[in-house]
């Protein structure tokens, strides 16, 4: 079995995010990106399908501007087979927006014809939360979202989900799109060789119109604004005075 | 703060990903127990950062001192101490360079794969200090082996190390027409010698840093370990010599940016007389001050690199780098700690352990006197004083 996994290119979370003065949207000018966290957590669980034996190959994919290619690097240097770059946008500010990523990933499944596509469940720029869910829809394909387990057995696979109430354990049909969530797994970071070996590993280059699709967006921003400051605190001396304060605003 | 990438981005993300599984409170605690970070040097063995230098056909990575001056610089930089194992790096050069075919062979697939270490190099005595080609030291030929005398200081890992590149003189300085003629390198198999002729005393001191006083009494070591020609050790150990001034100008470009980070971070958020300290210029300024000129000795840390990979001559960069870099970073750990005021001088900031360990790098591996006279005489051409 083949497992595809789409990963962003995103702001590194540890970089404080900065409004664009215009309030289009967050500066990503010469900020630190990263791979997307829950799509690290993806290729972890595609590797760790093929050491398993239940995967004979990890494809990458990424969609976005050139400079994907480095998290391309990473998903190899951890130890994905091979990588797809497809470009859809010049700008490092254009986000391609999740439908236009759906129809495109959904050309490169047509090509491929993978068993599993295992895409993080959101991204944490904009968290949508809805490429993976877009992409079932299209393929028409089963799916299994927020994944903290996943059990793949012949032609079926077990999803447990982290919904609101607890977990959730589902069977789907094989091929199947699944979003991970955080528990997961904890992905392995790149050794030395490895980071070397990526360097050799095949990268294929395309573009949005290799698949036909227009990634023109279809959403408009209206603004984009930081969150409202955190009121400084206060220390309290003892435990009475804490109930104390707490009871003059109003809390208990 | 603004990022740049570069070429070694790669590098650094790995680096940085491994360095993480060892915050700032595992260091402090080694730190306190003036201890060994055994497991950080055995995650980073483990992960292949430690073989770098080592060419693919040994089993490491092939890489160059730029690469292996950013994997220590970041190591550094994430609130580490590259001292625990830059010796590896240092000397690995002067084995991949000088050594034999047979001698490549035998050590260096062992040291990529983590079994054996090679993080020693002995060179510095205590009645001669700086002044090299006087090293006391003799290593006499008897039949197929070397016999070692002498005595060496400030030796470091030594105890957690296989192996050290030892310099010692095979000819006497009367003997010899140039005073660097005469010295010779020999790989000394550690824990053999300390079975009979080497003597190993801990010196206790400021830094945690594990380093000590050698003793050699007829320690006989068997001629296939002498690395290259006999005589012309000066010239290898060199090799070791740059790579080590080049790397730690690395790590202390790895600290400058640990100390502004720290710093600026501290200052914007502490409030005296109702702002920010960080809003006063007397605090901004020395801050900035040694941010510059931490990104100006980084400037002269890539030359010294760019040289030393291309093997041309690098002597005089390697210096400047190191010179400009140590200063640089006891700057902003200066900055540092004045700033944290009080709060400084708490362990659990990590401000005065960082401040300790990047002001080594003003006396070893070479004093910042030695570096000027040597641009004075040697690149000025000013007369000699020694
Ligand atoms: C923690 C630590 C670890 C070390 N690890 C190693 C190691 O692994 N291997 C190794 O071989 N060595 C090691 N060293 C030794 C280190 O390289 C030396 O301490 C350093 O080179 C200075 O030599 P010295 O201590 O003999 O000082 P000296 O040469 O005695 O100099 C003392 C002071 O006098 C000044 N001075 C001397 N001559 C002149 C002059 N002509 N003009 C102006 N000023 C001068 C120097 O600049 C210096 O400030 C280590 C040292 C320390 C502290």
């Amino acid at each position: 079995m083949k497992v595809l996994v789409p990963v962003k290119r995103v702001i590194d979370y540890n970089v404080k995010v900065r409004v664009k003065a215009d309030g289009s949207g967050v500066d990503l000018a010469n900020v630190k990106m990263s791979m997307n966290p829950f799509d690290e957590i993806a290729v972890e669980e595609a590797i760790r399908l093929k050491e398993a034996g239940k995967a004979d190959e990890v494809v990458a994919v990424s969609i976005g501007v050139k400079q994907a290619q480095e998290t391309l690097r990473t998903a190899l240097a951890m130890g994905a087979d091979r990588a797809i770059l497809v470009i859809a946008a010049e700008d490092v500010h254009t986000d391609v927006e999740p439908l236009a990523v759906a129809k495109i990933i959904k050309g490169i499944v047509d090509e491929e014809q993978p068993g599993l596509v295992l895409c993080g469940k959101q991204a944490i720029d904009n968290d949508m939360n809805a490429t993976g869910q877009m992409l079932a829809a299209l393929l028409g394909w089963s799916q299994g979202t927020f994944a903290s387990e996943v059990d793949i057995e012949g032609d079926t696979a077990k999803v447990t989900r982290e919904v609101d109430g607890g977990l959730q354990t589902i069977s789907v049909k094989m091929p199947t799109v699944v979003t991970v969530d955080l528990r997961l797994n904890e992905p392995r970071y790149a050794s030395l060789p490895n980071i070397m070996k990526a360097k050799k590993k095949p990268l294929d280059e395309k573009t949005a119109a290799d698949y036909g699709v227009d990634v023109t967006p279809r959403l408009e921003v209206v603004s984009t604004v930081e969150p409202a400051a955190r009121a400084a605190g206060e220390i309290v001396g003892s435990v009475d005075e804490l109930v104390t304060k707490l009871k003059e605003a109003g809390a208990i | 703060m603004k990022h740049l990438s570069d070429n070694y981005q790669d590098i650094r993300d790995g680096v940085r990903a491994l360095c993480a599984q060892f915050p700032a409170e595992y260091h402090r605690n080694v730190d306190e127990e003036k201890a060994y970070p055994e497991d950080f040097v055995d995650a980073l063995t483990r992960e292949g950062w430690m073989a770098a230098l080592i060419p693919q056909d040994y089993g490491g990575s092939g890489l160059g001192l730029a690469e292996a001056s950013v994997i220590m610089e970041e190591i550094n930089r994430a609130g580490g101490n590259s001292g625990a194992c830059h010796g590896q790096m240092y000397n690995m050069t002067t084995l991949v360079r000088h050594g034999s075919e047979a001698q490549r062979e035998a050590y260096l697939p062992k040291i990529a794969a983590g079994e054996l270490r090679l993080q020693s190099m002995g060179v510095t005595e205590p009645t001669t200090g700086t002044d090299t080609t006087k090293i006391k030291t003799t290593a006499v030929k008897q039949g197929d082996r070397y016999v070692i005398n002498g005595q060496k200081v400030w030796i470091s890992r030594v105890q957690h190390s296989d192996f050290m590149i030892l310099l010692a003189r095979t000819t006497p300085l009367a003997e010899v027409s140039k005073k660097s003629e005469g010295l010779s390198i020999f790989l000394v198999d550690i824990k053999e010698a300390m079975k009979d002729g080497m003597a190993v005393k801990p010196i206790d001191n400021m830094v945690n840093h594990e380093t000590n006083e050698l003793f050699f009494d007829n320690l006989e070591i068997p001629e296939d370990n002498l690395i290259g020609e006999e005589g012309k050790g000066f010239k290898y150990i060199l090799t070791g010599l740059n790579a080590e001034r080049t790397l730690i100008a690395a790590e202390c470009i790895g600290d400058g940016y640990w100390f502004t980070d720290k710093v600026t971070a501290y200052v914007s958020d502490r409030q005296v007389f109702g702002r920010p300290i960080g809003q006063n210029q007397g605090v901004q300024f020395p801050i900035a001050e040694a941010f510059i000129e931490v990104e100006a000795a980084n400037l002269m840390r890539w030359k010294a690199c760019g040289l030393y990979d291309a093997g041309q001559p690098c002597g005089a960069e390697a210096n400047m780098a190191k010179y400009l870099a140590a200063k640089a970073s006891w700057e902003a750990a200066n900055a540092c700690l004045q700033f944290h005021g009080g709060f400084g001088f708490a362990n659990e900031y990590d401000v005065e352990r960082k401040f300790r360990e990047t002001r080594l790098y003003q006396v070893a591996p070479i004093s910042t006197n030695l570096i000027l006279s040597y641009v004075a005489e040697h690149i000025l051409g000013l007369p000699r004083s020694f």
